[in-house]
């Protein structure tokens, strides 16, 4: 926002630090009205201007669905180029916590199949930075999704990332921790999850590489291909539901995997996700229906042709 | 809502609403006494649909205070000064405008039932008025979002009739290289920011370039930025909710923007009458501290005359005005509607008003222009119009390479393929299939 007077913020209830520093003409205050400022954004991004528009959380992005596809993301394919959309949409996205069926959703998939559109997810306060910078330099519309349950979190963070130049590429996943026997790619929250299964599955003797995606569109298919003719063997991790989700793109027809690397598998490609049912509201059935670590363990043993009794791998 | 908002800029005297007198000078298409109350402009189909809606009217009229202004007080003052209205320079240009809206429609449709333009083709016969009246008013920076009804808006903020044309043959030479359509004109040098395909979807990108204008203004300090935003909508669109979540913040933030609702009775087959709790859609203006003006949307000179004052209420940064225009669309709601739910009676009465005939009688009469000079408009039109097929015609389709270009204003949006390098780097990216 220091770095270019065109970048504005606008949202509900929004970030006050931001709000003292860059004033309420930068940092618009609206009312709750999703369909309204969000077409204003995108208006204003038509026009010049680089908005980011926060939702509160990307479940009332249901409510400007039409302005996020039919406004942002087609405009420069329908205008042949003449009119881009410099926009970033951000927001916690993702299972939060006790808050029932229409306040817990994933959205990566939805927004990850459209054209027009990048899709970025970070998990760490590196990916964050870096993404998001990123994000509102891009001439095109990005999908920034958060995690709420993440922003309580912290990492370290090198010198690097806090330099005021740091800018991650959209596009590129980051591979997490390097191990030799099976991949596991995970986004946002769920990588944190993958890389405590990975500890876990040290103990027994398998070592897990874990590739933080980053980007769900562009997905980054070299990354993960290569990691999977390296090790044989993917599992994929997301909170979203099961089918046509971002696992099910990874895995199957145009994401690659299959089509660029099935020579290489030595098991079936294992997907963790989210159980196919709106969120519940008991805490013990909302655990049920998203992945825990424990259920990324059994299914790289799985992948390993381990049973939870330890069989010899194949 | 205080009587304090002043509208003075419209009426030189707070103007009472009032159904029992006439809004339109014209006669009542049906029979007085079937309207007892209220000589509604609405002409509607359905007589008894528009008893039950003035009788719910009378109710909201309790405050003597109400800040919309009708069309009367305009009507008043243009009766005084006629000559006034409008230089004979002027009058050529809003009638060489109306003349090319309505004979491009009318090529368009001859064009379609000869199949050289597909899919949905709505055509704007009857309202040229609207857009001739207000677009003719703005500066080229200022900026019109339309709905899928835009060849005429189009054409009147200066895209070229060649290019909105090939746009409509699917060509490579239309304003978006084939890759719009009908429905999605867009052009940045004009600053035609789109046509939209569904209801209320234009207003708030409509109030977003607005808000640019605002903010280049005051936080970019561009002082010289005094650009205006038009949004055209229909009748129908102001049912939804996108409307007043618009009037809302444009109010709220003082908005460079006008609200054009090109009322001509029908959304698609629903009467208006029968969609809308208070069919006065001008009336919603004040209810969200704006003026909201009423015009005879088939009389080009009284809405360029309302258009000029709420353009300049915006430049001036005095903030949004919405304006309804009552209007008539001559055909159906596009190519594919068959047109058989409006009264035959109600058509023939809106035909009558055509106006470019009106423009065409008014110029005439106040020896503005002769029957020779239109004549040679007409003619020059024609020929425009028939250069604009023959353009569209000859030029060529769209190359297959050009299936997966401005997908993305970057095209490293296409991610990293499998051999480690951008896809679009790949040369064969677009040649040979649409599987990224």
């Amino acid at each position: 926002m220091s770095a270019d007077p065109k970048v504005f913020l606008m949202g509900e209830e929004i970030t006050k630090g931001l709000l003292e520093k860059y004033g309420p003409e930068r940092v618009l205050d609206t009312p709750i009205t999703e369909a309204g400022f969000t077409g204003i954004g995108v208006g204003a991004a038509y026009y010049g201007l680089k908005p980011v528009v926060e939702f509160m959380t990307f479940n009332f992005s249901m409510q400007a669905i039409d302005h996020i596809i039919n406004s942002a993301a087609k405009s420069n394919y329908m205008s042949a180029g003449q009119i881009n959309v410099p926009i970033v949409f951000r927001g916690p996205n993702g299972a939060a916590a006790g808050v029932g069926a229409q306040h817990s959703q994933c959205y990566a998939s939805w927004y990850g199949s459209v054209p027009g559109l990048k899709v970025l997810s970070p998990y760490s306060s590196e990916d964050a930075r870096g993404l998001l910078k990123a994000a509102i330099r891009d001439p095109d519309p990005v999908v920034f999704l958060e995690n709420e349950l993440l922003y309580g979190e912290s990492f370290p963070v090198s010198d690097e990332v806090l330099d005021s130049s740091f800018c991650l590429p959209i596009g590129k996943a980051k591979i997490e921790r390097a191990g030799k026997d099976v991949t596991i790619t995970a986004f946002s929250k769920m990588v944190g999850h993958a890389l405590k299964a990975a500890e876990l599955l040290e103990k027994d003797g398998i070592d897990a590489e874990v590739i933080n995606l980053r980007s769900i569109r562009p997905l980054d298919r070299s990354t993960i291909n290569a990691s999977v003719r390296k090790t044989n063997r993917l599992v994929t991790v997301e909170e979203g539901f099961p089918q046509h989700g971002v696992g099910a793109e990874i895995c199957s027809s145009s994401a690659s995997v299959v089509e660029e690397s099935f020579g290489y598998l030595d098991a079936p490609v294992e997907r963790v996700a989210g159980a196919d049912v709106p969120m519940p509201y008991a805490a013990n059935l909302e655990r049920m229906a998203v992945p825990q670590i424990e259920d990324i363990v059994r299914a790289a043993k799985r992948a390993c042709y381990r049973s939870v009794a330890l069989a010899a791998a194949a | 809502m205080s009587a304090a908002f002043s509208t003075a800029k419209f009426a030189t005297q707070p103007f009472p609403l009032n159904t029992t007198s006439p809004r339109s000078h014209d006669k009542p298409l049906f029979d007085p006494l079937k309207i007892p109350t209220c000589s509604s402009p609405f002409l509607g189909s359905t007589g008894k649909l528009r008893l039950s809606s003035s009788s719910k009217l009378n109710l909201h009229r309790r405050s003597g205070a109400v800040v919309a202004v009708s069309d009367v007080v305009k009507e008043k003052k243009s009766k005084s000064t006629p000559n006034l209205l409008i230089t004979k320079e002027e009058g050529l240009v809003l009638y060489e405008d109306m003349v090319l809206g309505r004979a491009f429609e009318d090529m368009c449709a001859q064009m379609y039932y000869r199949g050289k333009m597909f899919g949905f083709v709505h055509l704007y016969n009857g309202q040229e008025a609207v857009s001739t009246g207000f677009i003719k008013l703005l500066k080229k920076e200022d900026s019109v979002v339309s709905t899928y009804r835009d060849h005429v808006h189009a054409l009147s903020k200066g895209v070229p009739a060649r290019e909105v044309m090939s746009e409509l043959f699917g060509k490579t030479t239309g304003c978006c290289r084939g890759q719009g359509g009908s429905m999605h004109m867009f052009s940045s040098e004009h600053n035609l920011l789109g046509g939209f395909a569904f209801i209320g979807e234009g207003i708030p990108v409509a109030t977003g370039a607005a808000f640019s204008s605002k903010y280049r203004r005051e936080v970019l300090k561009q002082a010289d930025c005094d650009h205006v935003t038009l949004a055209f909508f229909g009748d129908g669109t102001c049912n939804n909710g996108q409307f007043f979540e618009c009037l809302n913040m444009a109010a709220l933030w003082k908005l460079p923007i006008i609200f054009v609702v090109e009322n001509n009775l029908w959304a698609i087959g629903m009467s208006h009458l029968r969609a809308t709790s208070d069919p006065q859609i001008y009336k919603k203006g004040p209810a969200f501290g704006m003026p909201g003006i009423h015009v005879d949307g088939m009389d080009v000179l009284k809405v360029r005359e309302v258009a000029k004052e709420a353009i300049g209420r915006a430049r001036r940064g005095e903030g949004p005005t919405l304006v309804e225009c009552e209007t008539y669309r001559f055909r159906g709601h596009s190519l594919a509607d068959p047109d058989e739910l409006r009264d035959p009676a109600e058509k023939a009465h809106y035909a009558a008003r055509d106006p470019i005939t009106a423009l065409k009688k008014y110029m005439i009469e106040n020896s503005l222009a002769s029957e020779a000079e239109l004549k040679a408009i007409d003619k020059k039109i024609d020929e425009v119009v028939e250069d604009a097929v023959e353009f569209a015609d000859e030029s060529p389709l769209p190359q297959r390479s050009q299936l997966l270009e401005n997908v993305f204003a970057d095209p490293k949006g296409f991610g990293i393929g499998p051999d480690g390098r951008y896809r679009c780097e790949d040369p064969k990216f677009t040649e040979g299939t649409a599987h990224v």
